[in-house]
Protein backbone atom coordinates (compact mmCIF):
# COMPACT_ATOMS: atom_id res chain seq x y z
CA UNK A 1 0.00 0.00 0.00
CA UNK A 2 1.13 3.52 -0.82
CA UNK A 3 -1.75 5.34 0.86
CA UNK A 4 -2.28 7.65 -2.12
CA UNK A 5 -2.99 6.02 -5.48
CA UNK A 6 -5.57 3.66 -3.93
CA UNK A 7 -7.78 6.68 -3.35
CA UNK A 8 -7.94 7.68 -7.00
CA UNK A 9 -9.86 4.66 -8.33
CA UNK A 10 -12.38 5.78 -10.93
CA UNK A 11 -14.75 2.87 -10.31
CA UNK A 12 -15.10 3.76 -6.65
CA UNK A 13 -15.46 7.41 -7.63
CA UNK A 14 -18.32 6.51 -9.99
CA UNK A 15 -20.11 4.57 -7.22
CA UNK A 16 -19.77 7.48 -4.84
CA UNK A 17 -21.00 10.05 -7.34
CA UNK A 18 -24.05 7.89 -8.09
CA UNK A 19 -24.67 7.50 -4.36
CA UNK A 20 -24.46 11.27 -3.81
CA UNK A 21 -26.90 11.95 -6.68
CA UNK A 22 -29.34 9.38 -5.27
CA UNK A 23 -29.17 10.71 -1.75
CA UNK A 24 -29.12 14.48 -2.20
CA UNK A 25 -32.50 16.23 -2.13
CA UNK A 26 -32.11 19.33 0.04
CA UNK A 27 -30.06 22.19 -1.42
CA UNK A 28 -26.95 22.57 0.75
CA UNK A 29 -23.81 24.67 0.96
CA UNK A 30 -20.77 22.82 2.28
CA UNK A 31 -17.58 24.60 3.27
CA UNK A 32 -14.23 22.99 2.58
CA UNK A 33 -12.18 24.68 5.28
CA UNK A 34 -8.73 23.69 3.99
CA UNK A 35 -6.91 25.22 1.04
CA UNK A 36 -5.48 21.83 0.05
CA UNK A 37 -9.05 20.56 -0.29
CA UNK A 38 -9.93 23.53 -2.51
CA UNK A 39 -7.04 22.66 -4.82
CA UNK A 40 -7.90 18.95 -4.88
CA UNK A 41 -11.60 19.68 -5.58
CA UNK A 42 -10.64 21.83 -8.58
CA UNK A 43 -7.88 19.53 -9.84
CA UNK A 44 -10.19 16.53 -9.93
CA UNK A 45 -13.20 18.42 -11.27
CA UNK A 46 -15.32 17.45 -8.28
CA UNK A 47 -17.62 20.48 -8.46
CA UNK A 48 -18.69 19.44 -11.95
CA UNK A 49 -19.54 15.93 -10.78
CA UNK A 50 -22.01 17.02 -8.12
CA UNK A 51 -25.75 17.58 -8.46
CA UNK A 52 -27.04 21.18 -8.46
CA UNK A 53 -28.25 20.72 -4.90
CA UNK A 54 -24.68 20.70 -3.57
CA UNK A 55 -22.61 23.87 -3.54
CA UNK A 56 -19.02 23.87 -2.29
CA UNK A 57 -17.70 27.04 -0.61
CA UNK A 58 -13.99 27.59 0.07
CA UNK A 59 -13.10 28.55 3.62
CA UNK A 60 -10.34 30.31 5.57
CA UNK A 61 -7.84 27.40 5.56
CA UNK A 62 -4.96 28.97 3.66
CA UNK A 63 -2.35 30.29 6.12
CA UNK A 64 -0.74 32.65 3.64
CA UNK A 65 -4.14 34.13 2.74
CA UNK A 66 -5.23 34.82 6.32
CA UNK A 67 -1.94 36.37 7.42
CA UNK A 68 -2.67 40.02 8.14
CA UNK A 69 -0.88 42.59 6.03
CA UNK A 70 0.66 44.10 9.19
CA UNK A 71 2.49 40.81 9.79
CA UNK A 72 3.96 40.87 6.28
CA UNK A 73 4.95 44.51 6.78
CA UNK A 74 6.89 43.52 9.91
CA UNK A 75 8.80 40.87 7.95
CA UNK A 76 9.54 43.39 5.21
CA UNK A 77 10.94 45.89 7.73
CA UNK A 78 13.10 43.14 9.26
CA UNK A 79 14.43 42.17 5.83
CA UNK A 80 15.82 45.70 5.42
CA UNK A 81 18.21 45.25 8.37
CA UNK A 82 21.66 44.40 6.99
CA UNK A 83 22.45 41.74 9.64
CA UNK A 84 19.20 39.84 9.09
CA UNK A 85 18.55 36.73 7.01
CA UNK A 86 14.81 36.15 6.53
CA UNK A 87 13.81 32.51 6.17
CA UNK A 88 10.30 31.61 5.08
CA UNK A 89 8.04 29.10 3.40
CA UNK A 90 7.91 29.80 -0.34
CA UNK A 91 4.44 31.29 -0.82
CA UNK A 92 5.07 34.12 1.62
CA UNK A 93 7.71 35.92 -0.41
CA UNK A 94 5.24 37.09 -3.07
CA UNK A 95 2.46 38.30 -0.77
CA UNK A 96 2.06 42.06 -1.11
CA UNK A 97 2.67 44.07 2.04
CA UNK A 98 1.58 47.71 2.21
CA UNK A 99 4.50 48.92 0.10
CA UNK A 100 6.62 45.97 -0.99
CA UNK A 101 6.99 42.18 -1.00
CA UNK A 102 9.81 40.03 0.36
CA UNK A 103 10.61 39.12 -3.24
CA UNK A 104 11.10 42.78 -4.13
CA UNK A 105 13.20 43.23 -1.00
CA UNK A 106 15.39 40.34 -2.14
CA UNK A 107 15.76 41.88 -5.59
CA UNK A 108 16.90 45.04 -3.78
CA UNK A 109 19.65 43.13 -1.94
CA UNK A 110 17.92 41.77 1.18
CA UNK A 111 18.88 38.24 2.23
CA UNK A 112 15.56 36.36 1.96
CA UNK A 113 15.73 32.56 1.75
CA UNK A 114 12.99 30.02 1.08
CA UNK A 115 13.12 26.94 3.30
CA UNK A 116 11.15 23.70 3.26
CA UNK A 117 11.28 23.21 7.02
CA UNK A 118 11.77 25.36 10.11
CA UNK A 119 14.74 23.10 10.84
CA UNK A 120 16.41 24.35 7.68
CA UNK A 121 16.02 27.86 9.10
CA UNK A 122 17.73 26.75 12.31
CA UNK A 123 20.53 25.20 10.24
CA UNK A 124 20.92 28.52 8.42
CA UNK A 125 21.40 30.19 11.82
CA UNK A 126 24.06 27.61 12.81
CA UNK A 127 25.89 28.13 9.52
CA UNK A 128 25.81 31.95 9.76
CA UNK A 129 26.81 32.77 13.35
CA UNK A 130 27.51 36.42 12.51
CA UNK A 131 24.06 36.93 11.04
CA UNK A 132 20.65 37.07 12.70
CA UNK A 133 18.22 34.56 11.24
CA UNK A 134 14.48 35.24 11.47
CA UNK A 135 11.97 32.55 10.52
CA UNK A 136 8.46 33.65 9.56
CA UNK A 137 6.40 31.22 11.58
CA UNK A 138 3.07 30.94 9.80
CA UNK A 139 0.69 28.02 9.60
CA UNK A 140 -2.12 26.33 11.46
CA UNK A 141 -2.06 23.60 14.10
CA UNK A 142 -0.45 21.24 11.58
CA UNK A 143 2.67 23.37 11.29
CA UNK A 144 3.00 24.98 14.72
CA UNK A 145 4.25 21.83 16.59
CA UNK A 146 7.12 21.51 14.09
CA UNK A 147 8.11 25.12 14.76
CA UNK A 148 7.82 24.49 18.51
CA UNK A 149 10.13 21.46 18.21
CA UNK A 150 12.60 23.66 16.31
CA UNK A 151 12.56 26.28 19.08
CA UNK A 152 13.18 23.51 21.66
CA UNK A 153 16.15 22.29 19.64
CA UNK A 154 17.50 25.86 19.27
CA UNK A 155 17.34 26.22 23.05
CA UNK A 156 18.97 22.81 23.59
CA UNK A 157 21.94 23.59 21.34
CA UNK A 158 22.13 27.17 22.73
CA UNK A 159 21.73 29.06 19.47
CA UNK A 160 21.37 32.79 20.07
CA UNK A 161 21.06 34.13 16.52
CA UNK A 162 17.78 32.37 15.65
CA UNK A 163 14.41 34.10 16.05
CA UNK A 164 10.86 33.48 14.97
CA UNK A 165 8.16 35.96 14.05
CA UNK A 166 5.08 34.04 15.13
CA UNK A 167 1.94 34.60 13.08
CA UNK A 168 0.46 31.15 13.73
CA UNK A 169 -3.29 30.78 13.55
CA UNK A 170 -5.73 28.33 15.11
CA UNK A 171 -8.61 27.13 12.96
CA UNK A 172 -11.47 26.30 15.37
CA UNK A 173 -11.67 29.87 16.82
CA UNK A 174 -11.88 31.23 13.25
CA UNK A 175 -14.71 28.85 12.35
CA UNK A 176 -16.55 29.80 15.53
CA UNK A 177 -16.04 33.51 14.74
CA UNK A 178 -17.40 32.96 11.23
CA UNK A 179 -20.44 31.14 12.58
CA UNK A 180 -21.07 33.78 15.26
CA UNK A 181 -20.88 36.57 12.69
CA UNK A 182 -23.97 35.17 10.90
CA UNK A 183 -22.17 35.91 7.64
CA UNK A 184 -21.99 32.27 6.80
CA UNK A 185 -24.84 30.27 5.35
CA UNK A 186 -23.55 26.70 5.33
CA UNK A 187 -24.99 23.34 6.31
CA UNK A 188 -21.86 21.22 6.66
CA UNK A 189 -18.10 21.40 7.17
CA UNK A 190 -15.51 19.41 5.26
CA UNK A 191 -12.88 19.49 7.99
CA UNK A 192 -9.13 19.63 7.32
CA UNK A 193 -7.39 16.26 7.55
CA UNK A 194 -3.97 17.36 8.74
CA UNK A 195 -5.07 20.00 11.25
CA UNK A 196 -7.18 17.19 12.74
CA UNK A 197 -4.16 14.84 12.74
CA UNK A 198 -2.83 17.19 15.44
CA UNK A 199 -5.91 18.48 17.31
CA UNK A 200 -8.40 15.61 17.00
CA UNK A 201 -12.13 16.20 16.71
CA UNK A 202 -13.08 17.70 20.09
CA UNK A 203 -13.22 21.31 18.86
CA UNK A 204 -15.54 20.28 16.02
CA UNK A 205 -17.86 18.47 18.43
CA UNK A 206 -18.50 21.81 20.11
CA UNK A 207 -19.28 23.41 16.73
CA UNK A 208 -21.66 20.54 15.86
CA UNK A 209 -23.47 20.77 19.20
CA UNK A 210 -23.66 24.54 19.56
CA UNK A 211 -24.30 25.51 15.96
CA UNK A 212 -25.99 22.34 14.74
CA UNK A 213 -23.65 21.94 11.79
CA UNK A 214 -22.38 18.45 10.94
CA UNK A 215 -18.82 17.85 9.83
CA UNK A 216 -16.60 15.17 8.35
CA UNK A 217 -12.80 15.08 8.61
CA UNK A 218 -11.59 14.54 5.07
CA UNK A 219 -8.50 13.18 3.29
CA UNK A 220 -7.01 14.80 0.21
CA UNK A 221 -7.55 12.36 -2.66
CA UNK A 222 -10.66 12.42 -4.89
CA UNK A 223 -12.19 9.32 -3.26
CA UNK A 224 -11.68 10.89 0.16
CA UNK A 225 -13.49 14.05 -0.87
CA UNK A 226 -16.37 12.25 -2.59
CA UNK A 227 -16.84 9.92 0.36
CA UNK A 228 -16.81 12.89 2.74
CA UNK A 229 -19.48 14.67 0.69
CA UNK A 230 -21.52 11.45 0.69
CA UNK A 231 -21.19 11.17 4.49
CA UNK A 232 -22.18 14.82 4.98
CA UNK A 233 -25.24 14.55 2.70
CA UNK A 234 -26.26 11.38 4.54
CA UNK A 235 -26.10 13.24 7.86
CA UNK A 236 -27.97 16.26 6.53
CA UNK A 237 -30.72 14.21 4.89
CA UNK A 238 -31.16 12.18 8.08
CA UNK A 239 -31.15 15.30 10.28
CA UNK A 240 -27.96 14.34 12.16
CA UNK A 241 -25.27 16.71 13.39
CA UNK A 242 -22.25 14.66 14.35
CA UNK A 243 -18.55 14.78 13.59
CA UNK A 244 -17.29 11.80 11.59
CA UNK A 245 -13.83 10.92 10.36
CA UNK A 246 -13.50 9.83 6.75
CA UNK A 247 -9.70 10.25 6.81
CA UNK A 248 -9.12 7.38 9.22
CA UNK A 249 -5.61 6.65 7.96
CA UNK A 250 -4.52 10.15 8.95
CA UNK A 251 -6.70 11.43 11.79
CA UNK A 252 -8.03 10.21 15.11
CA UNK A 253 -10.55 11.62 17.61
CA UNK A 254 -7.83 12.42 20.16
CA UNK A 255 -5.24 13.84 17.77
CA UNK A 256 -1.48 13.79 18.23
CA UNK A 257 -0.96 14.28 21.98
CA UNK A 258 2.81 14.37 21.72
CA UNK A 259 2.70 17.18 19.17
CA UNK A 260 0.15 19.22 21.14
CA UNK A 261 2.31 18.82 24.25
CA UNK A 262 5.35 20.20 22.42
CA UNK A 263 3.17 22.99 21.00
CA UNK A 264 1.82 23.95 24.44
CA UNK A 265 5.27 23.78 26.00
CA UNK A 266 6.57 26.50 23.67
CA UNK A 267 3.50 28.53 22.65
CA UNK A 268 0.57 30.10 24.42
CA UNK A 269 -2.63 31.30 22.73
CA UNK A 270 -3.07 35.00 22.03
CA UNK A 271 -5.55 37.22 20.20
CA UNK A 272 -4.74 37.36 16.52
CA UNK A 273 -5.62 39.49 13.54
CA UNK A 274 -6.92 37.60 10.50
CA UNK A 275 -7.24 39.02 7.04
CA UNK A 276 -10.96 39.21 6.32
CA UNK A 277 -12.03 38.14 9.78
CA UNK A 278 -10.35 40.81 11.90
CA UNK A 279 -9.22 40.30 15.47
CA UNK A 280 -10.29 36.93 16.88
CA UNK A 281 -9.70 36.23 20.59
CA UNK A 282 -7.37 33.32 21.41
CA UNK A 283 -6.89 32.44 17.75
CA UNK A 284 -3.13 32.86 17.49
CA UNK A 285 0.05 31.56 19.11
CA UNK A 286 2.87 33.49 20.72
CA UNK A 287 6.02 32.25 22.49
CA UNK A 288 5.76 31.57 26.23
CA UNK A 289 7.93 33.59 28.63
CA UNK A 290 10.55 30.82 28.87
CA UNK A 291 11.10 31.04 25.10
CA UNK A 292 10.75 34.79 24.57
CA UNK A 293 14.49 35.01 23.84
CA UNK A 294 13.55 33.57 20.42
CA UNK A 295 10.84 36.19 19.73
CA UNK A 296 11.90 38.47 16.87
CA UNK A 297 9.41 41.16 17.94
CA UNK A 298 11.11 41.36 21.39
CA UNK A 299 14.68 41.37 20.09
CA UNK A 300 14.22 44.02 17.42
CA UNK A 301 12.81 47.46 17.95
CA UNK A 302 10.29 47.10 15.14
CA UNK A 303 8.75 50.31 13.91
CA UNK A 304 6.09 49.55 11.36
CA UNK A 305 3.62 51.98 9.80
CA UNK A 306 -0.07 51.02 10.10
CA UNK A 307 -0.89 48.53 7.35
CA UNK A 308 -2.76 49.65 4.27
CA UNK A 309 -4.99 47.10 2.59
CA UNK A 310 -5.88 47.56 -1.06
CA UNK A 311 -9.31 49.23 -0.82
CA UNK A 312 -10.99 47.21 -3.58
CA UNK A 313 -9.40 43.79 -3.04
CA UNK A 314 -12.07 41.32 -1.82
CA UNK A 315 -9.69 38.64 -0.48
CA UNK A 316 -11.17 39.17 2.98
CA UNK A 317 -14.63 38.20 1.77
CA UNK A 318 -13.27 35.33 -0.32
CA UNK A 319 -11.60 33.94 2.82
CA UNK A 320 -14.92 34.13 4.68
CA UNK A 321 -16.77 32.35 1.89
CA UNK A 322 -19.08 35.34 1.34
CA UNK A 323 -17.76 36.22 -2.14
CA UNK A 324 -16.24 34.13 -4.87
CA UNK A 325 -13.22 35.34 -6.84
CA UNK A 326 -15.21 35.99 -10.02
CA UNK A 327 -17.10 38.68 -8.11
CA UNK A 328 -13.88 40.68 -7.68
CA UNK A 329 -13.33 43.37 -10.31
CA UNK A 330 -9.57 42.70 -10.34
CA UNK A 331 -9.82 38.93 -10.82
CA UNK A 332 -8.12 37.74 -14.05
CA UNK A 333 -7.86 41.33 -15.26
CA UNK A 334 -5.20 43.01 -13.16
CA UNK A 335 -4.91 40.38 -10.42
CA UNK A 336 -3.20 37.24 -11.72
CA UNK A 337 -0.74 34.74 -10.22
CA UNK A 338 2.04 36.65 -12.03
CA UNK A 339 0.91 39.97 -10.60
CA UNK A 340 -1.21 39.26 -7.51
CA UNK A 341 -2.98 42.06 -5.70
CA UNK A 342 -4.23 39.96 -2.80
CA UNK A 343 -2.90 36.87 -1.00
CA UNK A 344 -5.62 34.51 -2.31
CA UNK A 345 -4.05 34.88 -5.76
CA UNK A 346 -0.49 34.32 -4.43
CA UNK A 347 -0.73 31.09 -2.54
CA UNK A 348 -1.11 27.94 -4.60
CA UNK A 349 -3.81 27.03 -2.07
CA UNK A 350 -5.57 30.37 -2.34
CA UNK A 351 -9.12 30.28 -3.66
CA UNK A 352 -8.41 32.91 -6.34
CA UNK A 353 -5.32 31.05 -7.56
CA UNK A 354 -7.31 27.79 -7.75
CA UNK A 355 -10.11 29.51 -9.69
CA UNK A 356 -7.55 31.06 -12.02
CA UNK A 357 -5.60 27.86 -12.64
CA UNK A 358 -8.71 25.85 -13.43
CA UNK A 359 -10.18 28.57 -15.68
CA UNK A 360 -13.29 29.74 -13.93
CA UNK A 361 -14.19 33.10 -15.40
CA UNK B 1 0.31 24.78 3.54
CA UNK B 2 -1.01 21.85 5.52
CA UNK B 3 0.07 19.74 2.60
CA UNK B 4 1.43 16.47 3.94
CA UNK B 5 2.32 13.23 2.19
CA UNK B 6 2.65 9.59 3.24
CA UNK B 7 6.22 8.31 2.92
CA UNK B 8 7.83 5.00 3.84
CA UNK B 9 10.45 4.82 6.60
CA UNK B 10 13.69 3.38 5.21
CA UNK B 11 16.09 4.05 8.05
CA UNK B 12 15.95 5.50 11.55
CA UNK B 13 18.86 6.98 13.46
CA UNK B 14 17.85 8.66 16.70
CA UNK B 15 15.44 11.47 16.04
CA UNK B 16 15.94 11.45 12.29
CA UNK B 17 14.44 9.11 9.72
CA UNK B 18 15.14 8.59 6.05
CA UNK B 19 11.83 8.37 4.21
CA UNK B 20 10.97 7.57 0.61
CA UNK B 21 8.05 7.84 -1.73
CA UNK B 22 8.36 6.56 -5.31
CA UNK B 23 12.08 7.19 -5.41
CA UNK B 24 12.01 10.59 -3.72
CA UNK B 25 14.09 10.41 -0.54
CA UNK B 26 14.10 12.82 2.36
CA UNK B 27 15.41 13.17 5.86
CA UNK B 28 12.72 14.04 8.39
CA UNK B 29 12.51 14.65 12.14
CA UNK B 30 10.65 12.35 14.52
CA UNK B 31 10.30 14.86 17.39
CA UNK B 32 6.51 15.14 17.21
CA UNK B 33 5.31 11.90 15.57
CA UNK B 34 2.40 10.39 17.52
CA UNK B 35 3.69 6.81 17.61
CA UNK B 36 7.29 5.71 17.17
CA UNK B 37 7.48 4.22 13.67
CA UNK B 38 9.61 1.29 12.52
CA UNK B 39 11.36 0.69 9.19
CA UNK B 40 8.68 -0.19 6.62
CA UNK B 41 5.96 1.90 8.27
CA UNK B 42 4.32 4.76 6.40
CA UNK B 43 4.27 8.13 8.11
CA UNK B 44 2.58 11.40 7.15
CA UNK B 45 5.24 14.05 6.52
CA UNK B 46 4.72 17.79 6.82
CA UNK B 47 7.39 20.50 6.54
CA UNK B 48 10.25 18.14 7.39
CA UNK B 49 8.53 16.44 10.33
CA UNK B 50 6.69 13.12 10.65
CA UNK B 51 3.27 13.80 12.18
CA UNK B 52 1.48 10.48 12.19
CA UNK B 53 2.22 6.79 11.80
CA UNK B 54 -0.38 5.34 9.44
CA UNK B 55 -2.31 2.44 10.89
CA UNK B 56 -2.05 -0.09 8.06
CA UNK B 57 -5.02 -2.11 9.33
CA UNK B 58 -7.27 0.96 9.51
CA UNK B 59 -6.29 1.94 5.97
CA UNK B 60 -6.92 -1.57 4.67
CA UNK B 61 -10.29 -1.70 6.38
CA UNK B 62 -11.65 1.34 4.55
CA UNK B 63 -10.29 0.10 1.21
CA UNK B 64 -11.70 -3.36 1.77
CA UNK B 65 -15.10 -1.77 2.33
CA UNK B 66 -14.99 -0.24 -1.12
CA UNK B 67 -13.63 -3.36 -2.75
CA UNK B 68 -16.54 -5.31 -1.31
CA UNK B 69 -19.03 -2.78 -2.60
CA UNK B 70 -17.45 -2.89 -6.04
CA UNK B 71 -17.39 -6.68 -6.03
CA UNK B 72 -21.13 -6.79 -5.42
CA UNK B 73 -23.23 -6.35 -8.49
CA UNK B 74 -26.29 -5.80 -6.35
CA UNK B 75 -28.18 -2.60 -5.99
CA UNK B 76 -26.28 -1.20 -3.03
CA UNK B 77 -26.26 2.28 -4.42
CA UNK B 78 -28.08 2.11 -7.71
Amino acid sequence: MKHLSEYRDKHIAKKLIDAIWDLSETPVRLMEVCGSHTVSIFRHGIRQMLPETIQLISGPGCPVCVTARAEIDRAIVLSSYPEVIITTFGDMIRVPGSLSTLQKQRAGGADVRVVYSSFDALKTACENPKKTVVFLAIGFETTAPAIAATVLEAKRIKIDNFFILSAHKLLPPALTALLNSDRLNIQGFIYPGHVTTIIGTLAYEQIAQKHGIPGVVCGFEPIDILETIFMLIRQIEQGETTVEIQYKRGATATGNLRATEVLNQVFITCDSNWRGLGLIPESGLTLRDEYRSFAAEDYFDLKVQPAKDHPDCVCGEVICGTKNPAECRFYRKVCTPQNPIGPCMVSTEGTCAAYYKYYIA
Amino acid sequence: MCLAVPMEIKKISGNIALVEYEGAKKEVRLDIVDQQPAVGDYVIIHAGFALHRIDEEEAKKSLRYWEEILAKTDETFE
